[in-house]
């Protein structure tokens, strides 16, 4: 990353926010800004853009410690409200998976299935402050020699609950269609036969990961708004991949880097994680999230400028192709396009629907600045960076502004 | 000057006393009204279900509901029964795409989803694509005595 020139450090502007001097905006004011006044004049005027998304991400899950009983219990076996978390660590740890769904669910025994209940819900419940049925069993050792264990309990009962997400924020993602004969129930929503409709998943220019494509302010140790509360990156996400086709403006044209994000949930708010039923496929867990971007150059400013009708997404057959591991495209469209309620696809015009809320996106964003206006939020000064590509100038002829 | 019309999605229940009588074309006769069959369902000799758009203009509307409800045929508005619970709803817009009507659509301005429950057909479709289980309605196969 030699190639980055820090004009304007993080610890520079975490003074100007110390100071309340610091200038804050979300991306989507930062677009206009910088489509007004350009990327040079926009980085002497703006310190940080906050970007937002809200939607589902099935790679999350809590860390929960509930604490030592007496006698003491190595819980190999744990379930909340009848939904299993993984046991198989210290005795009162557990890992409770978002898409873990309540034992004895129909799934799709009766397609398509409802999956009205699962480890997001007990999330979102655990947050809201409503109590949950837990229960543990352990094969009872010399130390520990409960065996089993049942009560109800609340978020402030347990000793430690910890959002641990090891993927979130994809940098771009599909938008899916259908080129089978039959409607499917997919993660990305219902689609309907024949090129019927499509649905897509990210909240364009207010993404995270797009406003700073090369990943060079966003590292281990960033700060950031997760599910109304301050959280953190905790390491790159499973499956981040920085070597994926780029378009003239250097930004992702198909999924690419990802988060792993950390928080506690005993500061998080109901409203921004939300369990899901997703119908035919499973349950997951809707995430709020939001990322301060420090606009450490003129390049930054550039990349926090670009417009959802610049940021493209691949059109994806989750008919046949997907399910089947067939890597092809079936063309690429903006966001713009997609925001519109139809897009041009093969010669038809096919409507579109989103699955994540901009309005939920664009709120996090306004209060993350919010949190930064008030100096109640400082940056977090990335320790280890997330793996990236080389940057080169050459290859992106929309850098020469 | 044509007068204005106005439009209502009903559940019209007939029970087995009236099942077979053509209560349907005597208020089409008597009111000038107009109808779409949007769903129906027969239980021989238990019970007939039928969803149907009435047009016309308010007043007669009103009248040959009243009509049938005379010849005791139960109606359900179904605009009255179908509600988005705002608590819940987190307007990510994924009934936008099953909704045929338009009755769910998004606002391209401030992106949120609005909610028009005049012109829901209550086909069900939004309740299944919520993951947010924001939606309830009657259905045709609504359990009217709980559902009161
Ligand atoms: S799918 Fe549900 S949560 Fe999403 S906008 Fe529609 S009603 Fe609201
Ligand atoms: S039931 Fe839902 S999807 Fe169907 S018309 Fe009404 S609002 Fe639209």
């Amino acid at each position: 990353m030699s190639e980055v020139r820090v004009k304007k450090s993080i610890e520079e502007i975490n003074r100007r926010i110390n100071q309340g001097k610091a200038v804050v905006v979300t991306a989507d004011e930062m677009v206009d800004i910088v489509a007004e006044e350009g990327p040079k004049n926009a980085f002497k005027k703006v310190d940080v853009v906050t970007t937002g998304t809200f939607g589902t991400m099935c790679s999350s899950g809590a860390f929960i410690n509930f604490g030592h009983t007496k006698p003491k219990i190595r819980a190999s076996k744990v379930w909340f409200n009848e939904v299993e978390a993984y046991g198989g660590i210290a005795a009162v740890d557990c890992f409770l998976g978002a898409t873990q769904v309540k034992e004895e669910d129909p799934l799709n025994k009766v397609h398509p299935g409802r999956f009205e209940y699962g480890g997001g819900h007990v999330i979102e419940d655990l947050i809201a402050g409503r109590s949950v049925r837990f229960k543990a069993r352990g094969y009872g050792t010399d130390c520990y020699p409960l065996r089993e264990l049942e009560k109800e309990v609340c978020l402030q009962d347990l000793r430690n609950a910890y959002l641990y997400n090891p993927r979130n924020a994809y940098q771009n993602y599909n938008t899916a269609a259908n080129l089978s004969e039959r409607t499917i129930y997919t993660y990305l929503g219902i689609l309907r036969p024949n090129l019927g409709n499509v649905n897509y998943s990210t909240s364009g220019q207010l993404s995270p990961l797009l406003n700073d494509p090369f990943y060079w302010t966003i590292g281990v140790g960033t700060r950031i708004f997760l599910g109304g509360a301050p959280g953190v990156v905790s390491w790159a996400g499973t499956q981040h991949d920085p070597d994926v086709k780029r378009g003239e403006n250097g930004v992702v044209r198909e999924g690419a880097g990802t988060l792993a994000v950390t928080g506690d949930m005993k500061e998080m708010s109901p409203e921004f994680i939300r369990g899901a039923s997703i119908v035919g496929y499973g349950c997951s867990l809707m995430v709020g999230l939001g990322v301060p971007v420090p606009i450490i150059n003129e390049d930054m400013a550039y990349f926090t400028g670009v417009a959802n009708r610049d940021l493209f997404y691949q059109v994806i057959d989750y008919g046949l192709d997907y399910p089947n591991g067939i890597n092809r495209s079936l063309g690429e469209v903006s966001y713009e396009q997609l925001m519109s309620g139809s897009i041009e696809l093969q010669g038809r015009t096919v409507p579109t629907a989103p699955l994540a809320s901009y309005s939920m996106a664009g709120r996090i964003s306004r209060i993350l600045k919010t949190w930064i206006l008030e100096n109640r939020f400082s940056l977090g000064v990335p320790q280890v960076p997330l793996p990236t590509t080389a940057f080169d100038r050459d290859r992106y002829p929309k850098l020469n502004y | 000057m044509p007068t204005e019309t106005v439009s209502r999605n009903v559940l019209l229940i007939f029970n087995r006393e009236i099942m077979y009588n053509p209560v349907i074309y005597q208020a089409v006769m008597k009111f000038g009204i107009l109808f779409n069959i949007l769903e129906a369902r027969i239980w021989p000799r238990q019970e007939g279900r039928l969803v149907l758009q009435l047009e016309g203009e308010e007043k007669r509307l009103e009248q040959a509901i009243s009509y049938l409800e005379q010849e005791k045929v139960r109606v359900e508005i179904l605009a009255e029964r179908i509600k988005r619970d705002l608590e819940r709803c987190v307007h990510c817009g994924a009934c936008t795409g099953v909704c045929k009507t338009g009755a769910l659509d998004l606002d391209r301005r401030s992106m949120e989803v609005m909610f028009d429950p005049e012109k829901c057909v209550l086909c069900g479709q939004c309740r299944m694509a919520c993951p947010m289980a924001a939606m309830s309605m009657a259905s045709i196969d609504m359990d009217v005595l709980t559902a009161r």
